[in-house]
């Protein structure tokens, strides 16, 4: 039966892919329902993936991770307006230049912010779940406040450079050009913290220190600077999904960090708390769920990740890919 | 050089509102097999925690070499060059053999000879070495917890009840591998309620109860004398 359960969560992406061709009428939309689906779960990811490992590392439970999403978009939003003439000029390279360096800057300043949010607002509370909940929550407040004084109260708008507009015709089907960028980095980004994680010793510490933490200061590394490392890659990555998540609304607002941790939250329990490949496979799960849903059944979207998740968890209660102790 | 490579004095430890170890005197000589031995709960496992710095005592004094380890923390203590087994073997299940051992050699890429040595200890290692370490039997990861301490040279060997547990084919091999470990000169503290394997080992002996350790002397005369053994531990030697 656990061989089962295993095999069969493996395979949970490509049986919900098929659900969804089974109950999808016909077939371009489905392709364009997937594709969006994979996208939006690639964004996701990237976000998560980072407090995945703060959790499973330190037992730290960061509800301000979401801060680092909003930072980083607004961070992009700032270098883009700045290089508007690149943004709008009639040449890809350009436009993607442009991306590239708002992304670089966004997870900078996301990374660098990380470091000072792990110094300051969680250092004192190791250990302590409830005072991380309340004072992580509060440096949530505190960030979005900071971003109202620096950029202003309301939404800006984000628009995609003429480039990334728009969609390929394949025949009936249509699929948005962002949307294959978004999957394309998200797998990039997935593929090489696969390989940090499984062929670099930095990654085999922090697999290791996932499962006991204790156990790898005995071998004498020091898990808190492995952990501080950790924090801020996450922090970065979650701001290089909040330029794509930006750029995939076309607006970013200071609390859309805040709007994100929920769908983050239901990736990292049902992946497996502490799991990168139990992230992956929540985040893709999401992402298809919320799109084949809210086309199907448009009334029931807003709760079917609750829905799926409360599922999962019922089937298998320590989430999808467990960390071996947890 | 001093002939003792680690002691304590007088060390105390709390654990919440616990007080586990309530003054253990204790020396370990160097090249010499010790042997912790006392009744559950007489805080064996707490002392060889206290010394790598997982709990950390109240008071008392701890020195490695004639340094103090008190107050250190747990990586550092390791670098000073102890391997350690815990209790419960500390396996990394979701790594394979070869990452388990990756991780112990601290100081570089794996030495083959040395590889080849403890796969001499353990065949069973040669053959799992690319399985995920969670896969194999409760014998196996004993085995790879020792491995993995002994996979690099250190000063001070600590295993924390290896034969908890195992078959006693698997408990004989186990007894092999340390006797061929301490006849290269190894300093080891060895935790273990068996008193067979204690017999079979033990150079030195300290008995634990109640938090203190209430006896020391040689294992060889605590071996041969059932009536301190069952004062000391309530049972005897021809009772395994």
């Amino acid at each position: 039966m656990q061989t089962l359960n295993n095999k069969l969560s493996q395979f949970i992406i490509p049986l919900v892919m098929l659900a969804g061709l089974i109950l999808v009428p016909n077939l371009p939309t489905w392709i364009t329902l997937t594709v969006a689906g994979l996208a939006m779960g690639m964004m996701i990811f990237i976000m998560a993936s980072g407090l995945t490992l703060v959790f499973g590392l330190m037992d730290v439970m960061n509800f301000g991770h979401g801060v680092f999403i909003a930072i980083g978009a607004f961070v992009a939003t700032s270098v883009l307006l700045s290089m508007a003439g690149w943004m709008q000029a009639e040449n890809a390279a350009l436009n993607l230049l442009a991306i590239g360096i708002a992304m670089a800057a966004a997870a900078l300043v996301a990374g660098l912010l990380g470091w000072a949010f792990e110094r300051i607002i969680i250092r004192p509370v190791y250990g302590q779940h409830l005072k991380q909940i309340l004072i992580t929550t509060g440096g949530l407040i505190i960030a979005e406040q900071l971003i109202h004084a620096i950029w202003g109260p309301e939404q800006i708008a984000l628009p995609r450079p003429a480039s990334l507009r728009g969609a390929w015709i394949f025949g009936d089907v249509a699929i948005e050009k962002f949307r294959v960028i978004a999957v394309v980095l998200g797998l990039l980004i997935f593929i090489a913290m696969w390989l940090v994680l499984n062929r670099s010793k930095i990654g085999l510490l922090v697999r290791a220190g996932v499962e006991n933490p204790e156990m790898v200061e005995t071998l004498g590394y020091k898990i808190r600077r492995l952990f501080v490392g950790v924090f801020v890659v996450g922090s970065a990555l979650a701001g290089l999904g909040g330029v794509l998540w930006g750029l995939y609304q076309e607006t970013v607002s200071a609390t859309m960090g805040a709007q994100l941790m929920v769908l983050i939250f239901i990736v990292i329990i049902i992946g497996g708390l502490g799991s990168v490949g139990g992230c992956f496979a929540g985040a893709l799960l999401i992402g298809l769920t919320a799109n084949y849903v809210g086309f199907l059944a448009p009334k029931v979207a807003l709760g079917a990740n609750i829905l799926l998740m409360v599922l999962i968890l019922l089937w298998r209660p320590q989430g999808l890919f467990p960390v071996a102790s947890r | 050089m001093s002939d003792t490579l680690l002691q304590l004095q007088a060390v105390h430890t709390h654990i919440g509102p616990y007080h586990i170890l309530q003054g253990v005197d204790l020396h370990v000589p160097r090249g010499r097999l010790t042997m912790l031995l006392g009744r559950n709960g007489a805080g064996k496992s707490t002392t060889l925690r206290t010394i790598m710095g997982l709990w950390q005592a109240s008071a008392g004094e701890l020195t490695l070499e004639g340094a103090s380890i008190k107050g250190m923390n747990t990586a550092d203590i390791a670098l000073r060059g102890i391997g350690y087994v815990p209790e419960n073997m500390g396996i990394f299940s979701d790594l394979s053999v070869r990452e388990n051992m990756l991780l112990a050699a601290r100081s570089g890429p794996i030495d083959r000879q040395r590889l080849e040595w403890i796969f001499g200890l353990f065949p069973a290692l040669r053959q799992f070495w690319e399985k995920p370490a969670g896969k194999l039997s409760g014998g196996q990861k004993q085995m790879v917890a020792i491995a993995r301490a002994i996979i690099e040279k250190r000063k001070l060997y600590m295993f924390d009840e290896p034969s908890k547990g195992l078959a006693p084919v698997m408990v004989n091999s186990m007894i092999a591998a340390l006797r061929e470990l301490k006849q290269q000169g190894a300093t080891i503290l060895l935790v273990e309620q068996n008193l067979a394997v204690a017999h079979a080992l033990g150079d030195t002996v300290a008995v634990m109860d109640s938090g203190r350790v209430i006896h020391h002397g040689s294992m060889a005369e605590l071996g041969a004398d059932a009536g301190l053994q069952h004062r000391l531990l309530g049972l005897s030697v021809g009772a395994h």
